[in-house]
């Protein structure tokens, strides 16, 4: 069984994004890009995959600027066997970003593409089910946990309010979110092995498939800012100002 | 130009934000029809076609849109949407969970999370977590749309729109409901609540943060909320999950108990009325969004804030 990873580089999570003063975007240069944390549990969960028997292979894919080979050497480094950038250097959209992942579905024929729920740079959580709906495969979004059992996965999904469990046939698309695992940390001999793990470059171009955008970025903004407010003394003078001065009790 | 809004409901009432997703349709037409799908609806669309502004209520039933299934979902709005300029859906994990789905399959490019209709083809959305706005201007024909709840009003009640049963669709055979857990509460649910109690990684364990965030919103009749922290290490379930990859909620009262203000929480807090923090550590950021701030270790003012509230009588 293989299983096709696709993870984005992005600004690190711990960085906090600016706006770029003429407001035509965040500002990314000499900022710390990681592996997209979503992407991290996606990988973490393949290779658990593979480590209990029922992957045999897991195929790592990114889409996007040459840098994010570090990005697919990182998820190599946690147990991926082998690498494909599809080199963009203009940002996609979650539709084209898709219909690319079709076009490597294509190729490499996987029974699962495993995959984070959303990126934390565009936050759109959109790709999974996108390329769930080009295949026609069926979709198990915000998985928690995934249990493979031959020709099906049982996942359990984050739901407003609680837990849904789905069985899907496979192939299926499968979304990651955050309680499904806690991504291991790639030890220094992994990191020197995935260096010697093939990893392919290929441009998007290459694909003919339609990238153009759809949407037309007019504007980046900060977002309006809230002015603090004022420090009280204890919880009594809390209470009655929340009473007495908001009227929210 | 009509739009269609996909109903957010539970089989038996319409969430508001169903209601506020109306309001969000309403800046792009006057001919807005709902749609409500899933099992058992009659309650929910007597109730739907009473929202002010809309045209129609069209109903579909299936066992499989009543669970919810993306498939399912699927093959009813795709055909359906070939009779609208829009389709606009609560941004709740059900609306994340179809919206992506239905617009690949019509060629559109989704626009997520809006918070502002700033024309018919331009829209604003947070993205990096709340950090930036981005305006975006849609060359699509057609539009399919998440709507972030919290910034819109809900539209009120007064209409009486006709409700028209449709076909429910083929359902995929690709993908089936096994089960649910849906946690059963007394309390307010955390999307809708007008007081929101929650807590974050200073609580140290579950059962602390049982102990002390729980009394603390019943008390107050509040739903309770944490931080991704608190979640992560475990003290909290995930669906208590407030900030950018939780949920976004804009109560009344907003009250943080020991949560540092993580860029990531904000964005899921900052829109409430009014914010109340309470950490030890004066210099936590929550401060900065904080209405009402008390500088405090918790363990001694939560105790102090449970006395005092009895003493208004709450």
């Amino acid at each position: 069984m293989k299983v096709l990873v696709p993870v984005k580089r992005v600004i690190d999570y711990n960085v906090k994004a600016r706006v770029k003063a003429d407001g035509s975007g965040v500002d990314l240069a000499n900022v710390k890009m990681s592996m997209n944390p979503f992407c991290e549990i996606a990988v973490e969960e393949a290779v658990r995959l593979k480590e209990k028997g029922v992957a045999t292979e897991v195929v790592i894919v990114s889409i996007g600027v040459v840098q994010a080979q570090e990005t697919i050497r990182t998820a190599l480094a946690m147990g991926g066997d082998r690498g494909l950038l599809i080199q963009s250097d203009t940002d996609l959209e979650p539709l084209a970003v898709a219909k690319l992942l079709k076009a490597v579905v294509a190729e490499e024929s996987p029974d699962i593409v495993l995959m984070g729920k959303q990126a934390i740079d565009g936050d759109n959580n959109a790709v999974g089910q996108m390329l769930a709906a080009l295949l026609d495969w069926p979709q198990a979004t915000f998985a928690s946990k995934v249990e493979v059992l031959g020709g099906s996965a049982k996942v359990e999904r984050e739901v407003d309010g609680g837990l849904q469990t789905v069985e899907v046939q496979l192939p299926a698309v499968i979304t990651a979110d955050l309680r499904l695992n806690e991504p291991r940390y790639a030890s220094l001999p992994n990191i020197m092995k995935a260096k010697k793990k093939d990893l392919v470059i290929k441009a998007a171009a290459d694909y003919g498939v339609d990238t153009a955008p759809r949407l037309k970025v007019v504007k980046v903004a900060e977002p309006p800012k809230r002015a603090g407010g004022i420090k009280v003394e204890s919880a009594a003078d809390l209470v009655m100002k929340l009473k007495n001065e908001a009227g929210v009790l | 130009m009509a739009v269609l809004v996909i109903a957010d409901h539970d089989g038996k009432v319409v969430r508001d934000t169903t209601n506020k997703t109306v309001t969000a349709a309403a800046k792009l037409s006057l001919d807005i029809d709902i749609l409500i799908a899933g099992q058992g609806l009659e309650a929910v669309a007597a109730a739907a076609a009473k929202i002010d502004g809309v045209r129609k209520v069209l109903v579909a039933e299936s066992d499989a849109l009543g669970h919810g299934l993306a498939e399912a979902f699927e093959a009813l709005v795709v055909p359906l949407a070939a009779n609208y300029d829009a389709v606009l859906i609560p941004s709740t994990s059900q609306g994340k969970n179809i919206a992506p789905r239905i617009a690949a399959k019509l060629d559109v490019a989704p626009i997520s999370d809006i918070i502002e209709v700033v024309d018919a083809n331009t829209f604003s959305r947070p993205i990096y977590a709340g950090n930036a706005i981005e305006t975006v201007q849609s060359s699509d024909a057609k539009k399919i749309i998440t709507v972030r709840p919290t910034v819109f009003k809900a539209a009120g009640e007064g209409g009486s729109a006709a409700i028209e049963k449709i076909d429910a669709g083929a359902g995929s055979a690709k993908a089936k409901f096994v089960s649910e857990e849906i946690v059963k509460s007394a309390r307010p649910e955390l999307g809708a609540a007008k007081i929101v109690v929650s807590g974050g990684r200073a609580m140290g364990s579950e059962e602390e943060f049982k102990n002390v965030i729980l009394p603390l919103a019943d008390k107050l009749g509040a739903a309770v909320g944490a931080s991704r922290a608190a979640v992560d290490a475990g003290y909290a379930p995930n669906d208590y999950q407030v900030g950018q990859t939780g949920k976004v909620v804009a109560p009344d009262l907003y009250v943080a108990i020991g949560i540092s203000g993580a860029i990531q929480h904000l964005a899921g807090m900052k829109d409430s009325k009014i914010i109340v923090a309470i950490n030890k550590d004066a210099d936590a950021p929550i401060f900065q969004v904080a209405d009402y701030g008390l500088v405090a270790d918790y363990k001694s003012a939560v105790p102090e804030l449970m006395e005092a509230l009895s003493q208004v009588g709450k």
